[in-house]
């Protein structure tokens, strides 16, 4: 008998530190060779730790969001034979999530496995008895929602009055009642970071400034443009001629696009307009960034955010995609809203925000006529932007978008 | 004659249509039900029952005539037996009768009007029925349209004169001498051995390359088997082309080869039966439709608010169990209870000989839907019951997952495998795996065992076989 120590192995990228973001076993467990121990995750990539050894789990060495740094011991499993002493962190694969796949198990012997709870497959009915499928029809229960106990997963009698125990949304019918539950949610992942990034913006002291664009003949180019688009390009939105009004009008004034290291007192002012947009994901909020926009077309600026969004809504997004931006836009789409207070992303100086197009009546000194019209909601790091310099940036936007001609011209 | 308003009209007094009728009397709904034949509708009157009697009665005889061949091993002799069919006909039409009696008295207890005559819808609300002493109006909240089917009839073989439907088959007065059946289905093929039975020289007609292809080959060979030791000929791949121009006689003929002449005093039709989708005022609705028949959802709805739509008229498979059990959902839905189509396996039976029952999906059917299957068969050979009876040929089969061994399906084909039909259907219905039906004790000697031995084979530890 012998004790094997697992130590929280280098994830790669010169990172020293990893947060323990699932645990897959508990103490007292029986783990095959290459079976899946816990998942940490870095700034932004998930790796899965697999074991190196069969053994039994004896210690867990962190808990759910705790930070383990590389080396430091993480479980402790009890093996047969061996060093005592023995201690390694498993190799990480490149590819996160592509950890070995388990070797089969040995076929058991004799008589024949019996509960083989094979998952149901999605569009697979629920396997229940007529009396137990006609009781959850009555009380208005799915039983795609229920879990079924019995042999190859069917649900018994016993598995509705668990889930009507749990309190599901049950035939319970209307009736207001108190709710006194309160749920602790530890944040761990993404969410976490999410959290603390904000924190830090905090103590920005922001200035946000609200002006309405009339966008109409820009929105009359966007049309005619994806009219004749060849079928290799991607259909425009609005965001690529934001980019590529932004670096114009960065151009003039550099102290927008630029990263503030307030504790070193520096400034540093970009040539490059590395644009972070603000994505939403189902786990949370990221930020990939499109580099060098100053170098791309208008073609190339909608690819690149198309490609970009694409891979964050599929939570494949790099590291290096991820990081970088000297300025951001953050859009709420669809949902709109008038105007939007954007928080910087730290340390950067500016956000950008985008609200809803909506036609409104406008006075043209004769009669009201209706006009495409965009709010843009854009905060600034008012130690480094002035209020008067917010207004000069937003209204050179307000200018070249209303006249998107002036967005292609050589100054 | 005064108008009848009710809560729910049913049209049409099928199995589907009665049950209905008599589930929502018994829930307390005001209920009206038309007819515009007898109570029972094709079932009851002209197709399972009747048919099973005459299959029944055809095969006393036939063991008669076999045992006075001295081909019975049992011992009994006898001598020269006889056959009154009017008299069959009158038993059977006794038997049926006391169905239908029972079905109106079923009706009258659940306190459901009868009213006699054809129906008309004259709005979605509103039906006109043509009875004896004028017409009467029935306005309803809901209708359910359980108007069933009938048989198709061959463009080049109309029915009349010596072609007759299955309804007449079962209503003939004596045993034609010589019967082609253009067919090959269920129907055709239990009609067509019951007068092979009686003693009719049969000729079976099937365009298709196999008799009874809706079930797989292993399954039908007993029956084929069978009908070659019944001496009724088989003609597969073969069309039916119409009458001869003199005299009584059928001309077939192969693909493009030269019409054959085959001799004939009655042609039995039976290619198949078609929803009865006209005749009840349609044109006065806007019914989606699913091909040739009435489109319904998983509550039977039409796409008609308030219009429900059960059986045979709503498409395959046309069984009358599956009607029954749409009326019976239909009527608690109307109620007001909670109810959906969530049934998992409607079993299909051929009253052949042998029988074959088929419940859930066969080997091939559950490959193609993606799983991997372990299959378990047992042959009746191996079965003391199915021995001592005389009849040991065919199979019981059962169908089920490699990985959780939930069983997919069950068939069995041979001697009065009919009445297995219920403990396969629930062991489908109740999610059974197979060590559920191998843990099961099955009473022997009988028939079950052969279910049981089949899910033990399919386990890799089967006992007998």
């Amino acid at each position: 008998m012998g004790e094997h120590v697992i130590k929280m192995p280098d994830v790669g990228e010169g990172v020293a530190e990893a947060e323990l973001v699932e645990w897959r076993v508990k103490v007292g467990d029986l783990v095959r060779e290459d079976a899946i121990l816990a998942a940490v995750m870095t700034d932004k990539a998930t790796v899965e730790i697999p074991s190196p050894v069969h053994g039994e789990v004896l210690w867990l060495g962190a808990g759910l969001g705790d930070v383990v740094a590389v080396g430091s011991p993480l479980i402790r499993l009890k093996v047969e034979g061996g060093d005592a002493s023995a201690a390694e962190a498993p190799k990480i694969e490149a590819a996160p999530r592509a950890a070995a796949a388990p070797k089969p198990a040995p076929k058991p012997r004799g008589p024949a496995p019996i509960p083989t709870n094979a998952p149901r497959a999605e569009a697979e009915k629920p396997l229940a008895s007529p009396a137990v499928r006609l009781r959850a029809r009555e009380a208005g229960v799915d039983l795609r929602q229920v879990h079924g106990s019995g042999p190859a997963g069917r649900i018994e009698h016993g598995d509705l009055d668990a889930f009507f125990a749990r309190g599901a949304p049950q035939a319970k019918s209307a009736g207001l009642a108190r709710n006194d539950a309160v749920e602790e949610i530890k944040l761990v992942g993404l969410r976490r970071k999410i959290a603390e990034k904000m924190t830090i913006a905090n103590r920005i002291p922001h200035i946000t400034y609200i002006e309405e664009v009339d966008v109409t003949a820009l929105e009359e180019l966007r049309a005619a443009l994806n009219k004749q688009r060849r079928p290799n390009q991607t259909k425009l939105t609005l965001l690529p001629f934001l980019m590529r009004a932004m670096v114009r009008a960065v151009a003039e004034q550099p102290e927008i696009n630029a990263l503030f290291d307030d504790e070193a007192g520096v400034l540093r002012q970009h040539g490059g307009v590395n644009i972070g947009i603000a994505a939403q994901t189902p786990s949370g909020l990221v930020v990939p960034v499109v580099k060098h926009a100053e170098a791309r077309d208008l073609w190339d600026c909608a690819a690149e955010v198309n490609r970009l969004a694409e891979a964050a809504k599929a939570g494949a997004t790099t590291r290096d995609e991820l990081t970088g931006s000297t300025i951001t836009i953050t859009s709420l789409g669809a949902l709109g809203g008038m105007a939007t207070t954007p928080i910087i992303n730290h340390p950067e100086v500016a956000i950008v925000g985008v609200n809803k197009i909506m036609i409104r009546p406008h006075w043209d000194g004769v009669g009201f006529i209706p006009r495409k019209m965009m709010n843009l909601s854009s905060s600034f790091d008012h130690r480094i932007v002035d209020g008067w310099n917010a207004a000069i940036f937003v209204q050179k936007l307000k200018t070249l978008l209303e006249t998107p001609a002036m967005i292609f011209v050589e100054a | 004659m005064k108008d009848i308003a009710c809560k729910l009209l049913v049209i049409g007094a099928g199995p589907g249509g009665y049950v209905c009728a008599i589930r929502a009397g018994q829930l307390g709904v005001d209920t009206v039900i038309v007819e515009s034949k007898r109570l029972g509708g094709t079932c009851l009157t002209v197709g399972c029952i009747p048919s099973k009697a005459i299959i029944h009665a055809a095969e006393e005889f036939h063991k008669a005539r076999e045992s006075a061949a001295g081909a019975n091993p049992l011992g009994i002799t006898l001598s020269d037996p006889q056959i009154d069919l009017t008299k069959t006909m009158a038993w059977k039409d006794g038997a049926v009768g006391r169905l239908t009696s029972g079905v109106a008295g079923l009706l009258k207890k659940a306190k459901v009007k009868i009213v006699e005559g054809v129906a008309r819808f004259t709005d979605g609300k509103t039906v006109a029925v043509e009875t004896e002493t004028g017409l009467q109006i029935i306005r309803a909240e809901a209708i359910v349209i359980a108007t069933g089917s009938a048989p198709v009839a061959l463009p080049s073989l109309p029915f009349g004169g010596p072609v007759i439907t299955s309804t007449q088959a079962l209503a003939l007065a004596e045993v034609p001498g010589r019967l082609i059946v253009v067919g090959g289905g269920y129907i055709g093929l239990e009609l067509g051995t019951a007068f092979a039975k009686l003693g009719s020289a049969v000729t079976i007609v099937e365009a298709e390359s196999r008799l009874l292809p809706l079930y797989d080959a292993e399954l039908t060979r007993p029956v084929t088997k069978r009908l070659g030791e019944l001496g009724v000929k088989v003609l597969t791949g073969v069309q039916a082309k119409g009458l001869a121009a003199k005299g009584g006689a059928l001309l077939v003929a192969k693909g493009d080869d030269k019409e054959l002449r085959l001799d004939a005093d009655k042609i039995l039709v039976t290619v198949g039966r078609r929803p009865l989708v006209d005749g009840w005022g349609r044109d006065e609705l806007a019914l989606d439709m699913d091909g040739r028949s009435v489109r319904i959802d998983e509550q039977c709805r039409t796409s008609m608010r308030g219009i429900y739509a059960i059986g045979d008229v709503t498409g395959e498979p046309m069984l009358a169990h599956r009607a029954m059990a749409q009326g019976e959902m239909v009527a608690e839905f109307v109620a007001g209870h909670k109810r959906g189509w969530d049934k998992r396996a409607i079993p299909a039976v051929c009253f052949t000989d042998p029988e074959i029952v088929s419940v859930g999906l066969s080997p091939e059917a559950a490959r193609r839907g993606g799983a991997e299957v372990l299959v378990g068969q047992f042959r009746f050979s191996a079965n003391g019951r199915a021995m001592t009876k005389l009849d040991d040929d065919g199979f019981t089969r059962v169908v089920a997952r490699a990985d959780n061994h939930l069983l997919l399906g069950v068939q069995a084909v041979g001697h009065d495998v009919s009445e297995l039909a219920a403990a396969f259907a629930l062991a489908l219905e109740m999610g059974a795996r197979l060590e559920d039906v191998a843990g099961t004790i099955h009473a022997h000697p009988t028939l079950g065992e052969a279910f049981h031995e089949a899910a033990l084979k399919a386990l890799g530890r089967a006992l007998h076989g």
